[in-house]
């Protein structure tokens, strides 16, 4: 309890220092260097070509591959002195394919999976379960066979199971691909939903209108290494830098970073409602120098019999 | 977005095709036909996206242009599909792999040689083309995806982008008429997905090559398509120009495709009337034709799809109201 007490009172949830990583003795390095610290409730998107280590990153951070340098602090306990199975109460962990984690014959029996293996009363993995399925809106799926649900919904399931652990940190990797536009929408809400209660959120994407609308900082890799790392609004208002690692600004954001600087628009802009805005009150501005009459405000109708001097019409 | 070709020979038909796996599981007794009556004509030289949600029946779509629906996945299917003439329910799904190439969403479960011109040499030797024949048709598909230079790599050392243009080339050496990708850019970088979009794009332009994508991207569909079907629930229930489809309120509402950011801003100010121009009557099928925000000419067929397009209208919009 005491290991528990220590890393809830750290403000940092993810210290990564001077980390390398080669999958094979003498092959190259997936990850030369990296360090940034990430502190709890932050919300961060990770972004980078194919093969800047994206994933590899990730690995380290719940467990599954060790430093080959270098060191990795998930709530202050290095990723070394600890074990996978300890790591799971802390980081939740989303893989690129929901199917290589789904198994049981019922949703509830894949959620209530992990708690049963923390050796959690009965009372309590019910508890747990149902706050998953809550949380992700899977109450009609419940006693469902999950490899036969949609992919977005089994998407959801991973996502639920994790939960379940009530981990301090959710990792998410690259869980649009593959997901229609309803079904990314639906799993970004539930990952703004987990950081407004609090929770640490680290997404890896290529979805940069996805990143743009949802984190608040965006680190990025090439080749191994961190080339920006920022506010969004920073890190996408560099689109030259951005293309060493064969990113592009979201479109908005490349509509407003090119449009003449004498209209007044915000050239950072990071989302279709923050340029819209933008654009309705410059225009609405201008037009208050003229009469406008407007329809959406209510005009008393004058009586006709006023207007024709009292004549009754 | 481009012009419309002209091209009126057609190419790729479907009649009245509906489609059902094998198999009594639950959810096949749930939906039982992935595809419903699609009827549909491609033409030689299109380039065409596949719009849906997931679960539409876009890889069905995909699979039943070679063959391999139904031939290979079993299954039952009704109506006719012809691609370049032949039936592909007579052809087998070898015959039809000469006419039609297709491209995977993951093309690690398409590449298994160990090295690049091996790969794009395993088509047409299984057809027992001439050597110097597949060397040529070889070097020739490399330098269309621009991967001259990496004939002895092996292709797991190849970037995400890099794997997915070898897949391409892979299809290309066995020289189809017509080119099918079913998502294969969904799992590339920014830059990887416009690489890939381009190089399909010359293919089409430059050999007429017949082009049918499955795909999520809105934005690279408006910039580079010429036509878009929309499935939804495995009937097509749209087709029509990429400005049409993305310009459809009553469509988008129905389907959650992903409209390209630059529409959903044209959208986005309409829906607050700006600007509102009280002398156009409105329309009220087309919110956007009562006063299209990013255009001088407010009509359906002025709303802007592609980055140039919006910018010239808001420039417009912004300087042309003072």
């Amino acid at each position: 309890m005491n290991e528990v007490f220590q890393r809830t009172a750290t403000a940092v949830a993810i210290e990564i220092e001077d980390l390398e990583y080669g999958y094979q003795p003498h092959g190259v390095m997936a990850l030369g260097g990296v360090s940034f610290a990430i502190r709890r409730g932050e919300f961060v998107g990770i972004v980078g070509h194919n093969g800047a280590g994206k994933t590899t990153l990730l690995k380290t951070v719940v467990g599954l591959l060790l430093p080959t340098s270098g060191r990795v602090t998930v709530g202050g306990v290095d990723t070394r002195q600890t074990t996978v199975a300890d790591l799971t109460t802390w980081v939740g962990f989303v893989s690129q394919n929901p199917d290589q984690q789904l198994f049981a014959q019922t949703v509830v029996e894949e959620i209530a999976f992990g708690p049963r293996n923390l050796g959690l009363s009965e009372e309590e993995i019910r508890e747990r379960v149902a706050m998953g399925i809550a949380m992700t809106g899977l109450e009609e799926f419940r006693h469902e066979f999950p490899p036969a649900l949609a992919k977005g919904d089994r998407a959801r399931v991973v996502i639920a199971s994790v939960l379940a652990m009530q981990p301090e940190i959710i990792i998410l990797d690259e869980p649009t691909t593959g997901q229609d536009y309803r079904g990314s929408r639906q799993i970004m809400q539930i990952a703004r939903r987990l950081h407004e209660e609090g929770r640490t959120v680290l997404v890896v994407t290529h979805d940069m209108a996805l990143v743009a609308e949802y984190a608040e900082r965006a680190i990025v890799l090439c080749r191994g290494q961190v080339l920006l790392d920022g506010t969004t609004a920073t890190v996408f208002s560099q689109p030259e830098v951005l293309r060493r690692t064969h990113v592009m600004p979201p479109q908005i954001t490349q509509l407003a970073q090119t449009l003449p600087p004498e209209l007044g628009l915000p050239t950072d802009a990071l989302t279709v409602e923050q340029l819209g805005q933008a654009v309705v009150e410059r225009v609405g501005q201008r037009r208050t120098d003229v009469f406008y009459p407007r329809t959406d405000v209510f005009y008393p109708r004058v009586p006709l019999k006023c207007r024709d001097e009292g004549r009754d019409v | 977005m481009r012009q419309h070709k002209g091209q009126q020979e057609p190419y790729i038909v479907f009649d009245d095709v509906s489609y059902r796996y094998p198999g009594s599981g639950h959810a096949v007794k749930k939906h039982p036909y992935v595809l419903k009556h699609v009827s549909l004509t491609i033409h030689r030289g299109e380039f065409v996206a596949v719009l849906g949600e997931n679960g539409a029946g876009k890889s069905t779509f995909c699979q039943a242009l070679n063959g391999v629906v139904p031939h290979s996945r079993g299954g039952r299917m009704r109506g006719r599909v012809i691609v370049g003439g032949q039936d592909t329910q007579q052809a087998t799904v070898a015959e039809m792999a000469q006419q039609v190439g297709i491209v995977l969403e993951d093309p690690e479960a398409q590449l298994f040689t160990t090295s690049v011109l091996s790969e794009v040499a395993f088509g047409p030797e299984n057809l027992g083309v001439d050597p110097g024949e597949i060397l040529r048709r070889a070097r020739w598909a490399l330098e269309v995806v621009r991967l001259t230079g990496y004939e002895d790599h092996p292709p797991t050392a190849l970037s995400g982008g890099q794997k997915q243009r070898l897949a391409i080339a892979a299809a290309l050496t066995m020289h189809p008429q017509v080119l099918v990708l079913d998502e294969a850019t969904s799992q590339l970088d920014p830059l990887g997905t416009l690489e890939v979009f381009s190089v399909v794009r010359e293919l089409n332009e430059q050999y007429k090559m017949t082009i049918v994508m499955a795909t999520n991207k809105g934005e690279e569909v408006a910039e580079f398509c010429d036509r878009v079907l929309v499935l939804h629930k495995g009937e097509l229930i749209a087709q029509g120009t990429p400005r049409e489809v993305f310009a459809d309120t009553e469509l988008l509402q129905r389907v959650t495709i992903r409209a390209p950011q630059v529409s959903q801003l044209a959208l986005y100010l309409a829906e607050r009337e700006v600007p509102a121009d009280k002398k156009r009557p409105a329309d009220e099928k087309h919110p956007l034709a009562a006063g299209c925000s990013l255009s001088a000419g407010c009509s359906l067929s002025a709303l802007p799809i592609t980055l140039d397009e919006a910018r010239r209208g808001i420039v417009q919009l912004m300087r042309g109201a003072d």
